[in-house]
């Protein structure tokens, strides 16, 4: 580790290691530092990852992470009846996230990156209103390092913005609480992604079951962060009793986490600072996916902070290139589907029920990714009390 | 009073150090979480958040 580098990025999820590798392959010199000892390592995800995602973001499919296809989903209703869609085609993964996370790491290192593990930031440097650099504490050792521009990629914890005056706290209205397993548990359809919808099941969420294999699947559960004095734990505990053959399922890994399901930050950038991923809320809010969005707005933060270094201008002014290009591509989107997200947590499970019956698979794979919001407001439209739902979408 | 850890139950997810809104919480090596003491106001938000009900009133 030097003194000084181009660009410090905090936090080696998808986020910061896509952020590390862009800016070191044009040229800049690059620390990316992980705080934990192994880079993906615990996981927290369910690891669903769209063929579509990699393309966007040029991530070559690689069978150390591409364990199991894809090519549909069953969503199922509080009261069991289920929405399904299969594509002619294969449309994602259920990845092994520790692999395809350490893997974008080794390669920001190919790029010319320092990488290191088990560094934590643990303040920031700051002069005249720029972020000019972050204090690491490595093995005990505590290091001020230089940084022309320090990436915020430190995931839901979310601390570096916060330091910097960027309000990035989690509000509970706008996180879900998750939990899950993987179990070795023998499946019916291991090319299909479930999803289990219920107000007594998850509230404000839903049980997945994500298939890695033919008999290993990730089983987990995301529900509001206020909606319940319940943990999400038992819930999914209750979920897997009663199903089979879950409740028979060998337990192999445990995990817990939080996903930010709110609006994405108003602002992403300060003096001298850029804020990516799961730390700038963004993430789908209706599914929860976050690895394409961290990783995406990754890419962009690298771009510009290569201009921006180039330019010999680091000012708020200049980074809010990133902000700008950001919402312009993803943004938006994410916007609405934030709205859409705010719409059904107000549907009782008898509404749901309702929706399952009018809608299909299609349709809600196309809200997912916030479009045919349309249709769905007419739909809801039909229901006298949830036109108030229905506007907000419109 | 702030609130406690109980770690045998804390997973290490690092979601309440997200959600604490005074920065009172630290997820150290990404393994132990520490409560800073001095900054606590005993909100309750983390307890609320804990997908294992780990964090406890004091
Ligand atoms: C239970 C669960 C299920 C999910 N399922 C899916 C899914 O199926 N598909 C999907 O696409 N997304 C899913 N997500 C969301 C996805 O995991 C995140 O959106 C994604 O990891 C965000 O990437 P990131 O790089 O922003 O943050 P992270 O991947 O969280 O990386 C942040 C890193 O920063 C490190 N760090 C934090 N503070 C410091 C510090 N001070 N110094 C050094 N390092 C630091 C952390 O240790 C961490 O490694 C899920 C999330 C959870 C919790
Ligand atoms: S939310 Fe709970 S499990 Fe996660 S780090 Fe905090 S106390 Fe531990
Ligand atoms: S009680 Fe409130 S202030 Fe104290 S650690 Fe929890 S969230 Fe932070």
């Amino acid at each position: 580790m030097k003194d000084a580098y181009d660009v410090v990025v905090v936090g080696a999820g998808p986020g910061g290691s896509n952020t590390a590798r862009v800016a070191a392959e044009h040229g800049l010199e690059v620390l990316l530092l992980e705080k934990r000892p192994e880079i993906g390592a615990p996981k927290r995800c369910g690891e669903g990852f769209s063929v579509n995602g990699a393309k966007t973001l040029g991530i070559k499919p690689d069978p150390r992470w591409t364990i199991n296809e894809i090519w549909g989903a069953n969503i199922v209703a509080p009261n069991g009846r289920r929405v399904s869609v299969r594509y002619e085609k294969q449309v994602g993964w259920v990845i092994e996230r520790k692999m395809f996370d350490k893997l974008l790491a080794i390669e920001a290192a190919r790029a010319g990156a320092e990488v290191l593990a088990r560094s934590e930031v643990v303040g920031l440097v700051m002069q005249d209103g720029f972020v000019r650099g972050v204090e690491v504490e490595r093995h005990g050792e505590r290091l001020t390092v230089e940084a022309k521009i320090v990436v915020a990629a430190d995931g839901v914890e979310s601390k570096v913005a916060r330091w910097a005056g960027i309000d990035s706290t989690q509000r509970l209205v706008d996180i879900d609480s998750a939990y899950q397993y993987e179990m070795v548990v023998d499946l019916e359809e291991p090319d299909m992604l479930d999803l289990y919808f219920g107000n007594d099941i998850a509230p404000r969420g839903y049980v997945w079951v994500f298939p890695k294999g033919k008999d290993v699947a990730n089983v987990g559960i995301g529900i509001g962060g206020n909606v319940s004095t319940r943990t999400a734990k038992q819930y999914l505990d209750e979920w897997i009793a009663k199903h089979e053959p879950f409740n028979e399922g060998r337990i192999i890994e445990v995990n817990a986490g939080g996903v930010p399901v709110g609006a994405p930050l108003e602002k992403l950038v300060a003096n001298g600072l850029m804020v990516v991923g799961d730390a700038a809320h963004q993430v789908n809010a209706i599914h929860g996916g976050g690895v394409f969005e961290a990783s995406f707005a990754g890419q962009l933060a690298g771009r510009v902070a290569a201009e921006a270094i180039e330019r010999g201008d680091v000012s708020e002014a200049m980074l809010m290139k990133y902000d700008r290009e950001w919402r312009a591509a993803r943004g938006e989107i994410l916007h609405r589907i934030y709205k859409l997200r705010r719409a059904i947590e107000q549907l009782s499970d008898e509404d749901l029920n309702y929706l399952a019956e009018q809608l299909t698979g299609e349709d809600v794979v196309a809200f997912a990714n916030g479009e045919r919001l349309g249709k769905l407001a007419k739909i809801l439209m039909k229901r006298p009390h949830l036109i108030k739902a229905a506007k907000e979408l419109m | 009073m702030p609130r406690k850890v109980d770690y045998d139950l804390c997973m290490s997810c690092g979601g309440c150090v997200g959600v604490c809104p005074f920065l009172a919480l630290t997820l150290e090596h990404g393994i132990k979480l520490i409560v800073d003491e001095e900054r606590c106001t005993d909100c309750g938000s983390c307890t609320r958040f804990c997908p294992v009900g780990a964090i406890r009133e004091a």
